[in-house]
């Protein structure tokens, strides 16, 4: 009997049955899947034993689709098929994308407003597209891992994305055949892992600086309970920018002028995170930049030299860290705990400047790549009942204010920034003219005066109302805020009781029409027969083949002319189209064609090391 | 079925007051500290990830009520929210859009400041002259909210009233403050 079924609120039906949940961090350079297992959280690795799932989708032709590590390796090969830092794109507008410009450098198809459409060979995609194959390569792994279909996941957002970006990535999510048990900020998520871990109290201050982007939230955590005071960032700012301030540096040391185009520039970036990788442990770090295919620059950048490149940036998240704790109410010297997360606090000069502005030694015990994983698989355990009886609760809050248009352009907040969610807040607005029977109402949210200068969240009209004179109708306008942090709207006109509500989809978000047809689509690529198997070892074999091959023209290509140099070009290009085909025997003799045109070089390579050897170097260096 | 199912809390009554609500007296002056603690063991049973997996509709009713809570909680937790909420208990509303303060001394009194307000960014030392106008304007904020509590006590409500409407001025020039604050800092290295 059905009745019987219902169960207490935190209790699962049976205690001895677990459900498959996981915490899923969905990051711009890498994501992660974590589980709680036999009471401890951990990230789940690929067959390989990787953790980090590079944040990277290939497009091949014939819809192949890569992700992750593949996907990466072709990226500077194949720089239009490859996209990454989509993260970036989630949630915008064509009309945003020209803040965002050379920052994503890919092909967009033209269009006048709406989702951002990115050309690729297997035809356009969207960012909410791409986000959901991440989605679904994790969700694939943990399945694999825990041998089972997962009952839901808690998918965590920086704390500082706004509704139409928190909306793509639960679209995103849906289209990956995940449940969303619950969005959950990023540094919310850090702050469980520590938090529960060490079972403390304080005040908690989470630095989280990712890839592309910067959040800070202050929390007090009190018996179990995580109360987040305040949360503030920047939703474009992140170790990209400080791959692109290195990159702008190496290319006018270089003396490489304007547009080095899409190959090129991929490079460079490639090249910049190294060197910004290698300053972490050294203080000077060698460069060798490519002016053309066969032309080099090498110099050398010091750790000084990065620090004031890198600077200003780190200044705009500590501008942000004032604004949190001036939200907040606290002053900096009541935080008893700094907690570093994100990739890109691994950066010497970002740990020592965030442990001046605190004054205390940021805390950096779990790796800031798996943190927030962590914590998000922790929720998600107590989230799906598997943890009756536990303590734990979030109370978060909202990043941005919440307005509406009001005469004159100007907006009118109903929810204030760092206001606490779950809310829902009211407000009485009336018509402007005499027999007035309709009234657009417009979402908005960020925290300027102008509606031009905040984010647009969606338009809608509250029609049929009586006419009446100016004034006397009564529009009584709700916004609903759930703990997602995702907004409905609801407007009614009190004399009358005409209604209207939308869940706020954004002007450029997904109908959900165009999710289920996406869903249905997806389904039909799922067969994976031993065919497919077959071509997979051979990409892999591929992919191998010519990632030795663009690392080998790194090094030594100026042991080849500029014929042999086009020879082996030209047999890369063969294999990289064989590859992205869908023959496996192509791709095979694809790849025995690329060992023998490659022939000659491998030899002169080897001649190569043996001289430098015998000059009196170690050959290592050369490697 | 739905009317079977286990109802939220015994808390969810929307017609209770604040006060009933967090379980504090009805007064101007109550404890933070006491307030804070009701509101998290509300939160505790009411909060919908303590539903994440319940029917759609008890997710929907817990939503609603960890809402009412909250805005219960925003509403006491703060002087001035808490007076005006006050003083509406009582029938007595602050109309945002008609209601103004009539003492012209007052009013004076805040052009001045606010003058004094914008002259800031241009002051030789921008951070010390925002300290010393903060400094003024928290002691006269601070004196509002003893006159507010005076009259209260004394159940004058005319006064408690434009006790109110002046503070509305104060919280204007608050969150000015603020955002002279936000733009100093922001200049900072």
């Amino acid at each position: 009997m059905a009745l019987l079924q219902i169960s207490e609120p935190g209790l699962s039906p049976d205690p001895h049955q677990r459900r498959l949940a996981v915490g899923i961090d969905l990051g711009t350079t890498n994501s992660l899947v974590a589980t709680v297992r036999n009471g401890v959280a951990e990230t789940l690795p690929d067959e390989a034993g990787l953790h980090l799932l590079p944040s990277v989708v290939h497009y091949g032709a014939e819809a192949r689709v890569l992700v992750g590590h593949e996907a990466r390796r072709l990226a500077a090969l194949d720089p239009l098929n490859t996209l990454s830092s989509v993260k970036r794109l989630m949630g915008r507008g064509v009309g945003d994308l020209k803040t965002l410009a050379g920052h994503v450098p890919y092909d967009f198809a033209p269009g006048e407003g709406g989702v951002p459409r990115i050309r690729t060979q297997a035809g356009e995609v969207t960012p909410v597209e791409v986000s959901a194959e991440i989605l679904t390569a994790l969700r694939r792994r943990a399945e694999a891992t825990l041998d089972g279909d997962l009952d839901g996941a808690v998918i965590t957002v920086p704390a500082y994305f706004d509704d139409a970006q928190r909306q793509a990535t639960k679209d995103a999510a849906r289209l990956a055949g995940l449940n969303v048990y619950r969005l959950l900020n990023e540094p919310t998520a850090a702050a469980i892992a520590y938090g529960l871990d060490q079972g403390h109290q304080g005040l908690i201050a989470v630095f989280d600086l990712g890839g592309g982007t910067f959040d800070i939230s202050i929390l007090r955590l009190h018996k179990g309970i995580f109360e987040v005071l305040a949360t503030g960032g920047d939703s474009a700012l992140g170790g990209d920018d400080f791959d692109r301030a290195i990159a702008a540096w190496m290319m006018q040391e270089a003396g490489i002028e304007g547009d080095a185009g899409h190959r090129r520039m991929r490079q460079l970036i490639l090249d910049a995170c190294a060197v910004k990788e290698a300053l972490t442990d050294r203080d000077e770090a060698q460069l060798r930049v490519a002016r053309s295919d066969s032309e080099y620059w090498t110099g050398c950048m010091t750790c000084h030299q990065m620090n004031c490149l890198i600077d200003p940036l780190i200044s705009k998240a500590l501008s942000a860290c004032r604004r949190a704790l001036r939200d907040a109410g606290v002053s900096r010297d009541e935080i008893t705990d700094v907690v570093m997360v994100g990739g890109s606090t691994r950066v010497p000069r970002v740990r020592e400047r965030v442990g001046e502005f605190f004054g205390r030694e940021p805390r950096v015990d779990i790796d800031p790549d798996k943190v927030v994983a962590v914590g998000a698989a922790l929720q998600a355990d107590i989230l799906a009942g598997n943890k009756p009886g536990d303590e734990m609760l979030l109370l978060d809050v909202i990043p941005l204010s919440l307005g509406i248009e009001t005469m004159g352009g100007l907006v009118e907040h109903l929810v204030p920034r760092n206001t606490t969610i779950p809310v829902a807040r009211a407000q009485e607005f009336t018509t402007f003219k005499d027999g007035q029977t309709a009234m657009v109402l417009h979402v908005v949210q960020g925290e300027r005066d102008l509606v031009d200068h905040n984010r647009s969240l969606a338009r809608f009209t509250l029609s049929g109302i009586p006419p009446m004179v100016a004034g006397a109708a009564r529009v009584r306008v709700t916004y609903q805020v759930d703990a997602d942090g995702l907004l409905n709207v609801t407007a009614r006109e009190m004399v009358s009781g005409v209604q209207a509500g939308i869940e706020v989809k954004p002007s450029y978000g997904l109908t959900d029409g165009e999710i289920e047809s996406m869903l249905t689509d997806s389904r039909s690529h799922a067969a994976e027969d031993m065919q497919a198997r077959r071509l997979r070892e051979q990409q892999v074999e591929a992919d191998r083949v010519l990632e030795a091959l663009e690392s080998a023209l790194a090094a030594d290509g100026h042991l080849l002319n500029q014929g042999e140099l086009e020879g082996i070009r030209e047999a890369g290009r063969r294999l990289l189209e064989a590859r992205q085909g869908g023959d496996h025997e192509a791709i095979r003799r694809a790849i025995a064609e690329m060992e023998r045109a490659g022939e000659a070089f491998v030899a002169r390579r080897m001649n190569e090391s043996v001289r430098k050897a015998m000059s009196g170097h170690r050959v290592e260096e050369f490697e | 079925m739905s009317e079977q199912e286990a109802p939220i809390g015994p808390a969810l009554d929307f017609g209770r007051d604040y006060f009933a609500l967090l379980g504090q007296p009805r007064e101007f002056r109550i404890d933070l500290e006491a307030l804070s603690r009701a509101y998290r063991a509300l939160q505790a049973d009411l909060h919908p990830d303590r539903f994440a997996q319940a029917s759609e509709q008890q997710r929907r009713l817990a939503v609603q009520g960890s809402s009412h809570v909250n805005e219960a909680y925003a509403t006491l937790r703060d002087d001035t929210r808490r007076a005006r909420y006050l003083l509406s208990l009582r029938g007595v509303e602050v109309d945002d859009d008609r209601a103004t303060a009539s003492d012209t001394a007052f009013l004076m009194d805040q052009m001045e400041l606010r003058e004094t307000l914008e002259a800031v960014p241009e002051a030789a030392d921008p951070f010390a002259a925002l300290d010393r106008v903060t400094a003024d304007i928290e002691a006269r904020h601070h004196a509002l909210i003893e006159a507010f509590e005076a009259a209260w006590a004394a159940g004058d409500l005319a006064q408690a009233r434009e006790q109110v409407l002046k503070l509305r001025f104060f919280n204007r020039l608050r969150d000015e403050l603020e955002r002279i604050r936000e733009r100093l800092e922001d200049d900072l290295p």
